[in-house]
This record gives structure tokens, sequence and C-alpha cells, in this order.
């Protein structure tokens, strides 16, 4: 009786292989839940502790203070000021020229290699694209700050050399390559007998990619969108180096501009531990996780709507 | 024999070396139903898809012969595919509605060819629809996704996105290969219907199919047209011994 022993023995190894992918998928759950709680936990003085509140409290991190200065971010100063909201500015501004830089871009580059190019020209630009995700994003900073920083001065005519533009081209660099590849996926596996229902109705290229393929297409190319916009927001090393890192609460593209991200890291390596300034980064730490993790959800809920649209489940 | 509208004239056509086509010489007549029969492989999809010229889409291809539309050769440089296939409408096997909803897919064919101005675009879309029986089921949800619909339903939008953009003539591959055999006879009687305005070529596995609903048949064998008469004289008085064994179901 061989047969039955090898049965459990392949049951047994099909049931362990099964518990371990699941204890991974909860390790997962779980990382995610604990550092929600150690960053909040250091984040809460700022609600809870009256020694902390008198320095930094919520109305003092977002309302305006004095006439002069309404909103600054000097936290070393000798009465310290912890206006958040310059940094917010900062990375949205940045974040939004990155997107507006890199989804056009991203897009155009995917529906290209999906639609119009020939195999070997895909097989060229996929893999290049693709490797700019690999460059390391330190990398990439020192590019904008030494090299493409004087260009993009030129060509917008810029007072200053680091600025939100600057930082966002190049936070762009970052994010092109992720919208690419989730995007052309996304319009490679439309199935090929739309695009032949298309053709056959006498509609060009054009017509099929962009009538046809791209709205078939929409959920994945919006949670390529998702993906890079979470991306440039938590980007932190590109922004450090190419922004200019002044805290200033200006819309002015132009200008300098600091993010919340790059002031964690700059700040929380000197910081004073149990200080005012330390819990307020935790407390920005624990904005940007919960801001990124409702967009996330956010996005994949709508996603997952606008699929059931289009896939006529609703 | 009546009118012609399609003819190809001693047609011979190559995916790379391999020789598909075979000096195929075929009348398809105006207003009646022809159906091409044959095993598997014989060159049938390849025969239908000359006609609306979607075998340019495959890199390979190259056609030698002559293929008229009322007498001018549709494969002349003067001749853009565009038109063509608005013309020369496709159904193809699978039902392939655009993910898009039911108004969307009628009224794909008229926007791309500008065919109607914008407040003229929702009449179009019901006539279109009243003309395959979709229209007392549909109207209440137009805006639904055309992919919820049911097979049958999804095949004769198919049909109505084509009549949307007034073709003369209508391809069908395998129409009701996917479809149930009450689908499949609901579809079939609404070719019957069609016939009257419309020219119909279909190719179809289904013998009786063939018997029940086309006026000629053609009968084709490893890439050359066997046999082509009416429908009758095909399953009745083969000429062909291939075609008596097609027929009578010996092989295929
Ligand atoms: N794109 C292609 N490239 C090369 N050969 C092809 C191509 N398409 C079809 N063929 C070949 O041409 C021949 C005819 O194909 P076709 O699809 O016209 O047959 P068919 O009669 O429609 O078959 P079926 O009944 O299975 O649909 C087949 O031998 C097939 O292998
Ligand atoms: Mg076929």
């Amino acid at each position: 009786m061989n047969r039955p022993k090898t049965m459990t023995r392949s049951r047994f190894a099909e049931g362990a292989v099964e518990w371990l992918i699941r204890a991974s998928a909860f390790s997962a759950i779980v990382g995610l839940f604990l550092i929600f709680i150690f960053i909040g936990k250091e984040a809460l003085p700022i609600l809870t502790s009256p020694d902390v509140r008198k320095e930094a409290n919520i109305s003092k991190l977002f309302l305006p203070q004095d006439q002069a200065h309404p909103y600054s971010w000097q936290p070393v100063s000798e009465i310290p000021k912890y206006s958040i909201l310059p940094l917010f500015v900062g990375t949205l501004k940045m974040t939004l020229v990155a997107v507006l830089f890199a989804i056009p871009l991203a897009l155009g580059a995917a529906l290209f290699t999906s639609e119009f190019s020939p195999g070997w020209l895909k097989e060229f630009i996929k893999p290049i694209i693709e490797l700019l995700a690999g460059i390391p994003s330190v990398v990439l900073g020192f590019f904008a700050l030494m090299v493409m920083a004087s260009y993009v001065q030129e060509l917008f005519g810029i007072v200053y050399r680091l600025n939100a533009i600057n930082a966002g081209i190049a936070l762009g660099l970052a994010v092109i390559p992720i919208v690419y590849t989730v995007a052309d996926d996304a319009l490679t596996s439309v199935p090929k007998s739309y695009r032949e229902a298309s053709m056959a109705m006498g509609a060009s290229p054009w017509q099929t990619a962009w009538r046809v393929v791209f709205p078939a297409a929409l959920p994945g190319i919006l949670a390529a969108c998702v993906l890079g916009f979470g991306r440039a927001i938590g980007e932190t090393m590109i922004v450090l180096m190419a922004s200019g890192n002044a805290a200033i609460m200006s819309w002015n593209l132009a200008k300098p501009a600091r993010s919340l991200s790059a002031t964690i890291a700059a700040e929380l390596g000197e910081v004073v531990v149990g200080s005012a300034h330390y819990h307020v980064l935790f407390f920005i730490g624990i904005s940007l996780f919960i801001f990124t993790f409702v967009l996330n959800m956010f996005a994949h809920w709508f996603v997952a709507r606008l699929q059931k649209k289009v896939l006529g489940t609703i | 024999m009546s009118i012609s509208s399609l003819e190809a004239r001693e047609l011979n056509l190559y995916y790379g070396n391999f020789h598909a086509l075979k000096n195929v010489t075929v009348r398809i007549a105006e207003h009646a139903i022809t159906s091409i029969i044959g095993p598997s492989g014989c060159g049938k999809s390849t025969l239908l898809r000359v006609f609306n010229r979607m075998n340019d889409l495959i890199a390979t291809v190259r056609v030698t012969g002559q293929v008229l539309m009322h007498g001018r050769d549709i494969y002349s440089r003067q001749l853009d595919t565009a038109s063509l296939r608005k013309r020369v409408g496709m159904v193809f096997q699978r039902p392939n509605p655009f993910p898009l909803s039911i108004f969307e897919n009628v009224a794909y064919g008229p926007k791309i060819h500008a065919l109607v101005e914008k407040h003229e675009l929702a009449e179009l879309v019901a006539n279109s629809l009243k003309k395959t029986g979709l229209w007392e089921q549909l109207k209440d949800k137009l805006n639904d996704s055309a992919l919820s619909l049911p097979p049958e339903q999804q095949q004769r939008l198919c049909i109505s996105r084509l009549l949307a953009t007034e073709p003369e003539v209508l391809l069908m591959d395998e129409p009701c290969s996917a479809l149930d055999p009450i689908a499949t006879a609901k579809i079939e009687e609404l070719m019957l219907e069609l016939k009257d305005k419309y020219t119909i070529v279909i190719v179809t596995h289904n013998m009786q199919q063939a018997a029940r609903i086309s006026d000629f048949t053609a009968f084709m064998l490893l890439g050359e047209l066997l046999e082509f008469d009416s429908t009758s004289a095909i399953f009745t008085n083969p000429q062909h011994p291939k075609t008596q064994d097609y027929v009578t179901g010996r092989f295929g």
C-alpha cells in the first residue's frame, strides 16, 4: 500500500505550505497594525499631554498664529513654531507637479507600447522605463540637485535654483515607471476581440484605442494613477535634495518648498526624544500614514466599483 | 442567379508561405443568405474576412486575384478600408459587445463615421435595436453595461451595432456556436427577417443550420471552393463526391 502514504504526505506538505502562506499574509497585516500603533502612540501626546500641548497642539499646528507670520515651521527657534500647513502645502504642490508631469507621459507611453508600437519597439521601450524604477531615489535626487536644477531654472526663468517645479519633475521620474507598468498591463490585458470588433466596424487604430481599449482598461489605469500619487506623496529622498527645503506657506511653484516626509527625515535624527518637536514629527508621520491609507482604501473601492460597471455586474 | 453583390475571382490568399485560399471564384447573391461550410481549417473564416479586408490586419497575409463589390475592386488603392467595413459588417463567433453601455455600443458606428447629428443619435439607436427585436426588452436600461446581457442578447446587440451604420452586407462567422439551441433558433429567425434588406454570408459548422436558413451554399475543402450552388442542390444532389460525404456527415 504505497499510494495512500504518498497521498497523505503530499496532503501534509500542501497543508504546511498553505499555512505558511496564510501566516505571511497575516504577518504583513500585523506589521502594518504595529507600525500604526507605535507611531500613533508617539503622536498622541499632542492631544493628551498638558506639557506638550502648551507648546504644540492641534490649533497651533493648523490655525494661523501671530499677524506677521501666521504659519511658520520653526521648531528650533527660541519660541518654537510648529505650524504644519506650509509642509502640507509643500507636499501637495510638489506632488501635483510630479503627477501632472508623470501621468500624461506614462499613460501616453503605455498607450503607445500597447496599441501602436511594433513588437520589437515595445521590447525595447518597456525594459528601459522599468529600469527607471530601479534607480535609487537618492541618485535621482542627486541628479535633480546637481544637473537638472540648472536647466529647470533656466527653462522657466526662476529666481531660486531649487524649487517645487524642480523637485516635482524629479519626483515625476520616480512616478513614471510605476504608472507606466501598471497602465501598460491594464491596456495589454484588454481582450483582442474588442479591438477586432472595433476595427471590423471601420474604426481607425486611434479610434479603437481611445474609444474602446482605454475605457475598457480604465479601472486599471486609475489604479496606476493612484499608485503613482501615493508614491509621490511618500517619496522622501528626492524632495529632500531637490526642493530647497524651505517651509514657505505659498502655492507658488517657483519657490522652494518643504515636504512632510522630508521634514521627518531631516529632523528626526536630532530631535530631543520626548520633546514637543519629537511628538509633532510623529504626528506628521501618522497624518501621512492615515492619508495614504484612506487614499488607497478609497481608490480600491472606486476601482472595484468601476470594474463592476465595465464588466456589467451593476 | 440573382444580382451579385460581392464577387471573388481567382482569389488566392497566403499566410506567409501557407496557401490558404486556392483559386476561389464565387458570387454572393444580393438579399440572400449564403452559407459557407466545410471541415475545420479549410479556410471558411479566411474567405469571409477577405470580404471586409480584416485579413489586412495580419502582417504576413498576401492576396492575389480580384474581389469585387458591385463590380468595383475592393482591394484597389482608391478604396479605404474604413468605408468598406462600414458597408460590410461582421458578426463574430463569440458575442463581443464593447465594455460600454448598451447605448454606446449601438452608437459606436454612427459616431466614428459621423453619420448623424447628435440629436438624431437616440432615434438611430432605438431604430437599430428595434430591427433586432431588442428594443422592448432594453429600452429602459440603455445605460447598463452591454456585458450584463445574456449571450443571445449580446449577439443581437452586436448585430444592432452593425445595422446602425446601415451596411449592405453582413458577414457572420459561426454566430451561433456560442449559443444554446433556443437562442440559436431566435438568431436564425432574425437572419431570415434581415435578408430582405441585407446580403448575408454565414460560416457555419452546423449542417442543419445551413440547410434551414441559406439560399446558397458553398462547400470548401483544403482552401478550395469545391462546390457552390443553391442550398437545395448542395444537400439533395451534390455534384462532387466529397460534398456528398460531407453533407451526409461521413467526415468533417
Ligand atoms: N493568422 C494566421 N496565420 C497563419 N495561418 C493561419 C492564420 N489564420 C488561419 N491560418 C490557417 O489557415 C487555414 C484556414 O483557416 P481558417 O481560420 O480560415 O479556417 P476555418 O475554415 O475558418 O476553420 P474553423 O472551422 O476551425 O474556424 C488553417 O489551416 C489555419 O491554420
Ligand atoms: Mg473559422
